[in-house]
């Protein structure tokens, strides 16, 4: 038998005040008092305790969410299905979102990190697209400590054993190290699909007295909280819920996809959605509360793989590849049937009704009755904000200005940072060829895979230097999303849109909830701007380690079109000869770049600022002048600067470079001014080229060679390039085959 | 020509497999699902990298029981060409239509890059368009690749020319002998960890895999020929 009766009833809940160890606030058990009319259950404490926590009700964020601009003529869905939807042309559709897994990877760094990469697969299936890529945005902490090495080396094995199992390629992302990370790890995964437009699918229970059915694999008491868990901070006691971490089975996930990609072919299918966070009880509240109906669901019928369950524990359970689906009513055998063949349960458990409750039933009685929009309607949180004496002390510090002795040696350290480095020791292990489609592998600005069967191609990257948000939030969520455009734009695309996954601190700290007021704020300004609308997203709060936030990083995750796979550019320089131009003036802006970082220790000061009229005119003429033809290579400076940039557009070739300024070098080399392009153009090209781009400074010529000369009236500066690719390259391998 | 791409449910490279034939080579190719059991009427037998049953186990030790197995060992044994890929060669290793064992990667991690091979043998069907020694790039994405087999089963694949391609340069693996590929002693069946069908289109990097496929074209043809004129 279940241990129901061992459960509290509805008057120890409140009396003992039980729902506050569940995650509910005072002011929230009164309001679901309110709206029941009665004390809940235990069951039903439950149900509203994982649906009104910050991970599945966005209720702090929500007010900040609306800011972002959501709609655009090429927008086929916005936020609020699986995922967002943008038209591509020809009757296709490209689908993204990104999605947060970090405290699970904080605790169980292998399996949260696979899951991670799982559910937000299935959140682009589930609207009936086919996934072609999946990015991930990583961020760790100081790799000198052991602790980190392993969270590292465990989250990129879990993204790996999961996505080259499914067989969709990984093809980009980002990874950072800062002290900031070091308990508590940032594991952002992004999937973007191709469907086409008749197939998009909505996760809806529409039609009274069609068949609600459960698909994929079976319940089990695993993950149980887990969004709950999600949306506090992370402390030593976070150990003990390593069991609200789910565990992952990619094998199950591929059956799952083919099935669920049969299935939005058939018109039976009414609505489908992932059981994600939350599980049960989220995919059938959310269906019927955007259908405006109720479901009544047989809990005895629900696939089981452990004994005796209770209803809490299935409701709240987030056992791994499962789907909700709502079908109409006659069609069960043949659906059933569809699933069978990927050997996959297809079980009826419920029906759509009209009232609109979501009413469960187990063992012959009713235990939980709860009117299913309730559930959806977490009270919103207005949080005090407050500007932080940080902010206001960096705003009101000196310029810092670099003194630099030996700019060649400053390279090359800066160039064997982590965050700098090659990431060839991640992307190795990862599969990003699988599906023949990847055009542009990871290492340059963004990836590019082609769409099978046209001349069309997607640009997609992701992005964000949180080292910019911790001086200035607003001026750095319009850089995320500025910068990156500028990689769409470098690899030959138009930016369409962008999802972001807001990961901050506890948004209880006025502090903190003033950053994610300023970064939304900045972001939104930057993606009205440069016309590219937020489809999708997730929030990630309680970024803590022992009551320390961590820096603000909202990730944009960006994809872009490419309208012909001739337009396709990459960063390396490609012919001897070609003339190399530098794209925008440095100005004396240091904070947070990573000299700065590196010679100092920590940001300080002002961020860079952004103009965003320029940032749109240059990405708009550097984009013409690549579909025009008249572009070898275009590179965006980021990190690192001019330095960082130059080294990336030689390093895999066999080109050396020859420049001259008239600038400060200093300046020039490690500015991260921002708007900034280095791009080389064939001699034929340079008149066509330089009428194209206005703010382009011809610097020198790409050679044949190892050399890399760079010239200014006070310093030359000479690198020798395989010596410098040595250290680049074997920068993190190096690090990551210390001794324990 | 004919060919048949062997879908397991786990498979996830037969979607490549398929393309490369189809637009690579152009000619006809079909899927053919894992719970079938003929496969008559195919020219060619293509098994497809990937992760057949989910390879929790061992790569292919499941496959291997597959319904549609004794079909594949029936057209190994009737000399129509079998090419098993990544999880393909596991696999014809697991039903022991190829000799030897695979391990996990020496350096225990998935790799997924693009390698130098050295083509060993081009006195094959599969491998007659490449000249003999010639190096070539072609994609390897595998976490256990490290091909293992005996001395005496070493030996015998020297003397009889069937190590088809090996890794030059840094073996990848730790596979013995560097061994990327090997052949069955009848000559029809190739197993290789490398996969050509990653490379079939210059628009990805490399097209130096795509001659594979053009062998066995050519093979068939010319046998065809000689069936017509006999």
């Amino acid at each position: 038998m279940p241990l129901t009766h061992l459960e509290p009833s509805p008057e120890q809940i409140e009396q003992e005040k039980i729902y506050r160890t569940m995650g509910l606030t005072e002011a929230e058990y009164q309001e679901v008092r309110r709206l029941l009319g009665r004390k809940p259950n235990y069951t039903e404490t439950g149900l509203f305790s994982v649906m009104w926590s910050e991970h599945c009700s966005y209720k702090t964020s929500k007010p900040l969410l609306r800011l972002f601009p959501t709609s655009g003529s090429r927008v086929l869905q916005g936020p609020g299905e699986g995922a967002g939807i943008i038209d591509i042309g020809d009757g296709q559709a490209v689908v993204f979102k990104i999605e947060s897994h970090n405290h699970p990877s904080a605790i169980e760094p292998y399996q949260g990190a696979a899951t991670g990469v799982g559910g937000i697969i299935r959140d682009v299936f589930s609207m009936g697209a086919r996934p072609v890529a999946l990015l991930d945005s990583l961020r760790f902490g100081d790799l000198n400590n052991p602790r980190v090495r392993y969270l590292f080396e465990e989250v990129v094995s879990g993204i790996a054993g999961y996505g080259n199992c499914i067989g969709i390629p990984t093809v980009g992302g980002e990874l950072q190290f800062d002290n900031c990370y070091n308990g508590n790890p940032l594991v952002n995964a992004m999937c973007v699909g191709i469907m086409n437009h008749e197939d998009i699918q909505v996760g809806q229970a529409r039609g009274i007295g069609n068949t609600v059915m459960y698909v994929g694999a079976s319940t089990g008491r695993d993950g149980i909280n887990g969004a709950t868990f999600a949306s506090e901070e992370i402390s030593e006691k976070s150990d003990e819920k390593r069991s609200a971490v789910q565990v992952g089975d990619p094998f199950m996930e591929k059956l799952l996809v083919e099935a669920c990609l049969e299935l939005t072919k058939h018109e039976a299918l009414v609505g489908i959605q992932d059981m994600g966070a939350a599980g049960l009880v989220s995919s059938a509240s959310e269906m019927a509360a955007k259908a405006g109906v109720g479901i009544h669901m047989n809990l005895d019928l629900i696939p089981q793989r452990e004994t005796n369950m209770t209803p809490y524990e299935m409701m709240l359970s987030e056992s791994q590849e499962r789907m909700l689906i709502v079908i109409k009513k006659g069609n069960e055998e043949e659906i059933q049937a569809i699933f069978a063949r990927w050997g996959l349960h297809a079980v009826a458990v419920g029906e759509v009704i009209e009232e609109e409750v979501l009413r469960l039933e187990h063992r012959g009685k009713i235990v939980a009755e709860v009117p299913s929009d309730a559930l959806a309607s977490a009270p919103v949180r207005h949080m005090p904000s407050k500007i932080p004496a940080e902010y206001t002390e960096n705003q009101s510090a000196p310029n810092w200005v670099p003194e630099i002795k030996d700019y060649a040696g400053t390279i090359k350290k800066l160039l064997a940072q982590p965050t700098l480095a090659s990431k060839e020791w991640v992307t190795r292990q990862y599969d990003y060829m699988v599906q023949t489609n990847t055009v542009v592998a990871p290492g340059s600005d963004a990836a590019v895979i082609r769409v099978r069967g046209t001349k069309k191609g997607l640009a997609m990257t992701t992005d964000c230097n949180a080292k910019y948000l911790a001086l200035d939030p607003k001026e750095g969520g319009k850089i995320a999303v500025a910068e990156a455009a500028r990689n769409i734009v470098c690899s030959g695309g138009i930016p369409l849109g962008i999802t972001d996954c807001l990961n901050f601190g506890s948004p209880e700290k006025p502090e903190v909830f003033w950053e994610m007021e300023e970064s939304v704020k900045g972001m939104a300004e930057a993606c009205k701007a440069l016309e590219t609308p937020v489809i999708s997203g997730n929030v990630s709060l309680y970024n803590e380690t022992d009551r320390e936030a961590i820096d603000p990083t909202p990730v944009v995750g960006m994809v872009g079109l490419v309208e012909n796979l001739d337009y396709v550019t990459t960063a390396s320089f490609k012919r001897e000869g070609d003339a190399v131009y530098v794209i925008g003036k440095a100005a004396q802006e240091f904070g947070a770049s990573a000299l700065q970082i590196l010679t100092e220790g920590k940001a300080g000061g002002k961020a860079p600022a952004l103009d965003l009229a320029l940032e749109k005119k240059r990405q708009a003429q550097v984009l013409e002048a690549i579909k025009a033809g008249y572009v070898s290579s275009a590179h965006d400076l980021s990190e690192g600067g001019l330095a960082a940039a130059i080294a990336d557009s030689v390093f895999g070739t066999a080109f050396g470079a020859d420049l001259h300024f008239n600038t400060d070098p200093a300046a020039e080399l490690f500015s991260e001014t921002q708007s900034r392009f280095i791009v080389s153009v064939p001699e034929a090209s340079r008149k066509a080229f330089e009428a194209a781009v206005d703010d382009a400074v011809f610097a020198g010529r790409v050679t044949r060679g190892e050399l890399i000369t760079i010239d200014f009236a006070s310093e030359t500066v000479t690198l020798n390039r395989p010596e410098l690719e040595k250290e680049w390259r074997g920068a993190l391998s190096c690090i990551m085959s210390a001794e324990n | 020509m004919k060919t048949a791409v062997i879908v397991f449910p786990g498979s996830n490279c037969d979607q490549d497999m398929y393309y490369a034939i189809k637009d690579g080579l152009g000619e006809e190719v079909e899927y053919v699902w894992h719970a079938e059991t003929s496969l008559d009427g195919f020219d060619a037998v293509m098994i497809p990298g990937g992760f057949s049953y989910g390879d929790y186990l061992r790569s292919g030790a499941i496959a291997r029981f597959a319904g549609i197995m004794p079909a594949v060992i029936k057209a190994a044994g009737e000399g129509k060409p079998v090419l098993g890929v990544c999880n393909g060669f596991q696999i014809l290793l697991e039903a022991g239509l190829l000799p030897g064992a695979m391990l996990k990667n020496k350096h225990l991690k998935f790799i997924c890059e693009t390698v130098n091979l050295k083509v060993e043998n081009n006195h094959t069907l599969f491998t007659s368009l490449y000249k003999q020694d010639e190096m070539i790039r072609i994609p390897i994405a595998h976490g256990e690749g490290n091909y293992y087999c005996d001395d005496e089963t070493l030996q015998e694949l020297k003397n009889e020319h069937r190590i088809i391609f090996t890794y030059n340069g840094e073996n990848p693996n730790g596979s013995r002998a560097d061994i990327a590929g090997i052949m069955n002693k009848a000559g029809n069946v190739l197993g290789m960890m490398p996969h050509p069908e990653r490379a079939a289109d210059a628009l990805l990097g490399s097209d130096d895999g795509l001659r594979l496929f053009q062998s066995i074209l050519n093979h068939w043809r010319e046998s065809a020929h000689a069936a017509y004129t006999s």
